[in-house]
């Protein structure tokens, strides 16, 4: 890929191909993106397979990892086709099948209806059923009854039968004549109540007619007409009659034909007979006529029907009201509205007769049931028709759970097709994120890079600065002059350490930080700390100090520039938002904290408030937001530490700080105090207006906290100020030193003198003596100037104490005592001048600390004998033993200044030592042999890795190797192996050791470049061109780290 | 005869100021100025010497790489150069190392024209450079001639 890239652009500038060895070099961009992107790849994916494995419980979680990786390879190397293919691969089974999402709907809209109407069939098939049921019931029972009251009524007629039989007939004379026959049925009428009327009707023969009409003084006569009757063979003339039906009598009854047929029929069978129905003359309803034979004598048992002919003897007949009965019956049945009853006359079965039942009340047509009618009379036969009046209505139950069953089937459906819609949606999501996440990837890829560039271009100039600054404090400075120069360059350090701190945040947010473990002095580390800020307090008049309480440990193990970070984080917040007052940083043990709280008490809030006295025993008397600073409990910190200093729990390993941070600034308002650790929030937004920041310090000092295992806080009144803690856990280093001494090495030559401390405010007093005792000074502290000058002077009768003993060396007055004690000139003046007369006592010095002087002010302090010797706050220990030199001239001891001395002790490392310059380049190579033999060293040079290797065959007498690691041909880096080879070779044969030191000459310093000199057997390495400072350390260090040398130096 | 070397010190301490302050040389010259002492006389002008041979050297492979029209060797122009950005920032000449880093810019990204300017201001820079230090080592000999002592330069 690469080599076509080039040669496209080659071609393109109309250069031929080129012999490119290492094409990866000439393209560090894409290369590194390559790189980094599939070094970060294995964690990332692992945490979106998490959730997304959540969210889909089918996925395969190995599978989508594979996906992912190749997803993610796909952006980097995106000419791989195959990859884009498996990429493809990483939807799931739905939504390849999105399409199918609707239609599946659908589809299972139509099924459900299905469904739902199978269901409706069923329970509309039952309910049928059920209703058929029903009718059959209702139809036989009320077919049941009908034929019970009419054969009821039937046995009423045979009863009347058997009585015109038995009293007509069996008597003579007759028993009854029309009056009683008329009489006695309307009286029994009620036992007939469907029979309009009775009738007896004779049978005559034609012979006997005229006996007969005689008898009864009537003809006989037709029914049709009433005209007396035609000749027959027969007569049957109405002899009896109920009243009702009176127009009978007379009648000839065989002269209709039915009737006769009725007659015949009956007199053969002796049953009851009815006719078909007809309309009924008097009430027009349809009836029937019953007619039942009556015979004259006994029959004989089964007689035949020429014998019931011949013992006919009339007939009894009654015209039956069919309608009446029915509806009589259906009116005395519950449930009779529901039921149309028609009642048939089937004798003729092709022609059935309507015996009851309105024609045209059809009912519902489609469901009826026929009963079997059995009226006693064989030669006809009736059946009952039943059906509903109205239409079978829908049941209720079928019309709610069919629509209920088909929504909620549908609901089903539609659920499981918008989950469907919805993990569509959100695998499309999912892949948009992924691709997103690979472009934000990139991105971070690019601004790491960027960072990287960036800070390298900054720190180039930077290390400029930083080597000047230096440079100049080679040089005479006076005390002033030297401590902003090495105040300048600790900022300097500062930066660069910065520098280190932003690549680091992306750490810290990555989770990826992790703390160093090295041994470093805490006191030394808030010197310098209070050093960034001192000339911003001293601008602003504030008062910053620092305590270390001496159950600290002088050196503990741990993340020194991270502690660092977090305290110039929160007293720069504190710089920041504060005008007046102080800055107060106070760090002691955390069990400390705890007992000093314990016997104090808990300080409530209100009672704070409550007793507002004039001035506060705190470090500048303005008041502060924790009451734990003020002198109160403060005093019991200090006087603790001096009674049970031994005390000290040796036993864990590891010791807990706190370090709490108090100023009287703006304090932070209740409301924001919240989200005050959030990154980049502020108080509000008008505060990062006024005071600038971005607010991450504070979340990334919470960050750094939690990683120490401690814990941050902050307690703050708004208008009075903020007191920050946090505590952070260290290991304990009792017997480890530092190895490197630290820039600003405590002069130790104030051991054992006495000083007073005039101050009158305890905290500030405890501050300056405990520099003072990092000084080895022992000091006494008096509240008064007065007190402390009667007291050297010895007036006043007071003895001079410790004075008249021991030597006191200096009185240091603080600027406010001084200034508020009048008239005190110029007895200071009088005890300058007597001490000074005094030979046998040295005079004790006088030095005036201050936070700021005015001119005025400063020449009346010259005037009163303090000299120049005014010592501007903040106080670091270093700073007071700097000034004091200069008052008590003891700057032939000094120490700090490497000036002098450094170039002293390169000379004893180096002189007489025999040095191997290994460069190419004949330039540099005469240049660092110029400078390593002003150290006294003697020179050997070599241009090449292989030269070198010739000359270093063992056995040699080369003290130390100095190489480049640049060259043509073996660079420095191969060279170094090849020796270390040589060496490793030469102790398995001759049993000696040798380790000659070498070291790396490199321009570019930076922590990768180190590593690989490590790895590949160097023991460190000096920046090119040559500093002192630099060269120095690293000689000594490998000079030191190695006896052997030495030896093989006297062995040479 | 005081009036002279006062002169002629007076005269090569401006040079030599006016040295720095036009960018030609740098702090490692005053370095390199430190390390003469009596065992080396003439330590300086042996490295500068050295330098020069060296530029030359260097300048000249650089030019037959870069005319060989269409077959340019970059990386040989880059190694050359980075030769030269080393020994231009031993002996403290700070525009030639300035010139060098261009360079080697240009060279990375392969850029033609810009690798044959930056040839060409080299050329000039270390020639005029050349010149300059030519003249204060004739100022140098001349005070020695003249039997005083050559000054120390602060900048």
């Amino acid at each position: 890929m690469f080599q076509s890239f080039l040669s496209q652009l080659i071609t393109d500038m109309n250069w031929a191909a080129l012999n490119n060895p290492n094409p990866e070099e000439k393209e560090p961009k894409s290369s590194d993106f390559y790189h980094l992107g599939a070094i970060d790849l294995p964690e990332k994916p692992r945490k979106i397979d998490f959730w997304r494995s959540g969210l889909m419980g089918f996925a395969k979680m190995k599978q989508q990892q594979q996906q992912l990786q190749h997803s993610v390879a796909v952006k980097m190397n995106s000419s791989s086709n195959e990859q884009v293919g498996n990429n493809k691969k990483g939807s799931t089974f739905i939504q390849e099948h999105r399409a199918l999402l609707p239609k599946g709907l659908i589809l299972w809209t139509i099924f459900v209806g299905f469904i739902s109407r199978g269901i409706y069939q069923w329970m509309d098939d039952s309910s049928k059923v059920r209703r058929e049921e029903v009718l059959v019931s209702m139809c036989d029972q009320r077919a049941r009854m009908l034929q019970d009251q009419f054969s009821v009524s039937v046995n009423h007629v045979h009863a009347l039968a058997i009585l015109v039989s038995t009293f007509h007939y069996h008597k003579n004379p007759s028993a009854i004549d029309q009056g009683t026959f008329a009489d006695y049925t309307a009286r029994t009428a009620f036992e007939r109540p469907l029979l309009s009327g009775v009738a007896y009707a004779e049978k005559v023969v034609n012979a006997e007619r005229e006996m007969f009409e005689s008898q009864h003084n009537w003809v006989i006569k037709t029914m049709d007409t009433g005209e007396p009757s035609p000749v027959r063979d027969e007569y049957a003339p109405v002899i009896f009659s109920q009243d009702s039906v009176s127009y009978l009598e007379s009648l000839d009854m065989m002269s209709g034909e039915e009737d006769r047929e009725n007659i015949l029929r009956a007199r053969e069978t002796g049953k009851a007979v009815l006719t078909s129905p007809f309309r009924l003359l008097a009430s027009h309803h349809l009836g029937v006529v019953l007619t039942f034979p009556v015979y004259k004598a006994s029959l004989p048992k089964n007689p035949t029907v020429q014998e019931r002919i011949a013992a006919t003897a009339g007939y009894l007949g009654g015209a039956f009201d069919v309608e009446s009965l029915v509806e009589n019956l259906l009116g005395q049945l519950a449930g009779n509205q529901a039921i149309v009853v028609h009642v048939y006359d089937i004798t003729n079965a092709s022609d059935p007769l309507v015996m009851y039942g309105n024609q045209d009340e059809e009912g519902d047509t489609s469901l009826y049931h026929e009963s079997k009618l059995d009226f006693g009379d064989p030669f006809r036969k009736h059946k009952m028709i039943c059906r509903y009046l109205q239409k079978a209505p829908i049941p209720l139950n079928v019309l709610t759970t069919v629509p209920l069953f088909f929504g909620i089937c549908f609901l089903v459906g539609y659920i499981l097709y918008s989950a469907g819609v919805h993990i569509v949606k959100v695998e499309d999501d999912f892949h948009e994120m992924q691709e997103l996440k690979v472009r934000a990837e990139a991105a971070d890829v690019a601004k790491s890079q960027f960072l990287a560039t960036v800070s390298h271009e900054i720190r180039t100039p930077m290390n400029g600065i930083l080597g000047m600054l230096a440079m100049l404090l080679d040089t005479e400075l006076s005390s002033t002059q030297r401590d902003y120069a090495q105040t300048a360059q600790i900022c300097g350090k500062a930066l660069i350490a910065l520098i280190n701190e932003v690549l680091d945040r992306a750490k810290i947010e990555a989770g990826k930080l992790e703390l160093e473990s090295v041994p470093f002095d805490i006191r030394s580390i808030l010197d310098d700390v209070l050093s960034l800020f001192s000339e911003e307090s001293r601008n602003k008049r504030i008062e910053l100090a620092v305590f270390v309480s001496d159950k600290v440990p002088e050196i503990v193990k741990g993340d020194s520039g991270r502690f660092r970070q977090i305290i110039i984080n929160l007293v720069g917040n504190s710089v920041k938002f504060t005008e007046k007052g102080h800055i107060f940083v106070k760090v002691h043990l955390a069990e400390q904290a705890k007992d000093g709280a314990e016997s104090n008490g808990v300080v409530s809030e209100d009672m704070i408030v409550a007793s507002k006295p004039s001035s506060y025993n705190t470090l500048s008397g303005y008041e502060a937001a924790d009451g734990r600073n003020s002198w109160d409990s403060f005093k019991h910190l200090v006087s603790e530490e001096e009674l049970s200093l031994l005390e000290f729990d040796t036993s864990s390993s590891n010791v807990r700080l706190m370090v709490s941070i108090e100023d009287t600034g703006i304090g932070i308002p209740l409301a924001a105090q919240g989200r005050v650790f959030m990154p980049f929030m502020q108080a509000d937004s008008s505060t990062s207006r006024t005071y600038g920041g971005t607010g991450i310090g504070l979340s990334i000092s919470k960050c750094l906290v939690e990683l120490m295992r401690g814990q941050i806080s902050f307690v703050s009144r708004p208008r009075i100020g903020s007191t920050f803690w946090f505590t952070a856990v260290f290991d304990k280093c009792e017997k480890c030193s530092l190895k490197k001494p630290t820039v600003e090495n405590l002069p130790s030559s104030f051991r054992g003198m006495r000083a007073i401390v005039v101050d009158a405010k305890p905290v500030r007093a405890a501050v300056t003596r405990y520099h003072m005792k990092r000084l080895g000074i022992n000091v006494d502290v008096m509240t008064s100037l007065r007190t402390a000058v009667s007291s050297v002077t010895g007036r006043n009768g007071s003895s001079p104490l410790p004075l008249g003993t021991t030597k006191l060396d200096m009185i240091l007055v603080e600027k406010d005592s001084w200034i508020s004690t009048e008239d005190i000139d110029s007895e200071i003046r009088q005890m300058n001048s007597r001490t000074n007369g005094n030979v046998h006592h040295k005079t004790p010095k006088l030095a005036l600390f201050a936070t700021n002087i005015t001119n005025s002010e400063f020449d009346r302090a010259k005037s009163a004998g303090f000299a120049d010797t005014v010592i501007m706050k903040p106080l670091r220990a270093s700073m007071i033993g700097a000034c004091l030199q200069q008052v008590l001239e003891l700057r032939k001891t000094r120490q700090q200044h490497p000036e002098g001395s450094s170039p002293a002790t390169l000379k004893s490392l180096l002189t007489g030592k025999k040095i191997l310059v290994v460069d190419d380049n004949m330039v540099n190579r005469r240049v660092a042999a110029g400078a390593l033999k002003k150290f006294g060293a003697e020179v050997v040079c070599a241009e090449s890795g292989q030269v070198a290797l010739g000359l270093l065959q063992i056995p040699h007498s080369f003290d130390a190797c100095f190489m480049d690691i640049q060259m043509p041909q073996m660079d420095g880096f191969e060279a170094t192996r090849q020796i270390r080879m040589m060496e490793k070779e030469a102790k398995e044969k001759t049993k000696l050791e040798w380790h000659l030191p070498i070291l790396a000459m490199t321009a570019d310093v930076i922590h990768a470049t180190y590593e690989e000199c490590l790895k590949s057997g160097m023991d460190g390495y000096v920046s090119k061109p040559f500093e002192e400072e630099n060269l120095y350390k690293s000689v000594a260090k490998s000079f030191k780290a190695n006896p052997i040398s030495d030896l093989s130096c006297s062995q040479s | 005869m005081d009036t002279l070397v006062a002169q002629l010190q007076r005269q090569f301490r401006d040079y030599t100021i006016s040295l720095y302050h036009q960018g030609f040389l740098d702090d490692q010259f005053t370095e390199l100025k430190k390390l003469q002492d009596e065992c080396s006389p003439d330590f300086v002008a042996e490295v500068v010497s050295l330098f020069f041979e060296d530029c030359e050297k260097l300048i000249g492979n650089m030019a037959r790489a870069l005319d060989q029209t269409g077959n340019v060797d970059f990386n040989l122009v880059g190694s050359s150069v980075h030769q030269l950005k080393g020994s231009s920032s031993s002996v403290g000449a700070k525009r030639v190392k300035g010139l060098c880093i261009t360079f080697k810019e240009c060279c990375d990204s392969q850029n033609f024209e810009g690798c044959v300017r930056c040839l060409q201001q080299v050329d000039i820079e270390y020639k005029s450079l050349k010149a300059k230090l030519q003249d204060l080592f004739n100022l140098e000999q001349q005070i020695v001639q003249a039997g005083g002592r050559i000054p120390q330069v602060d900048i």
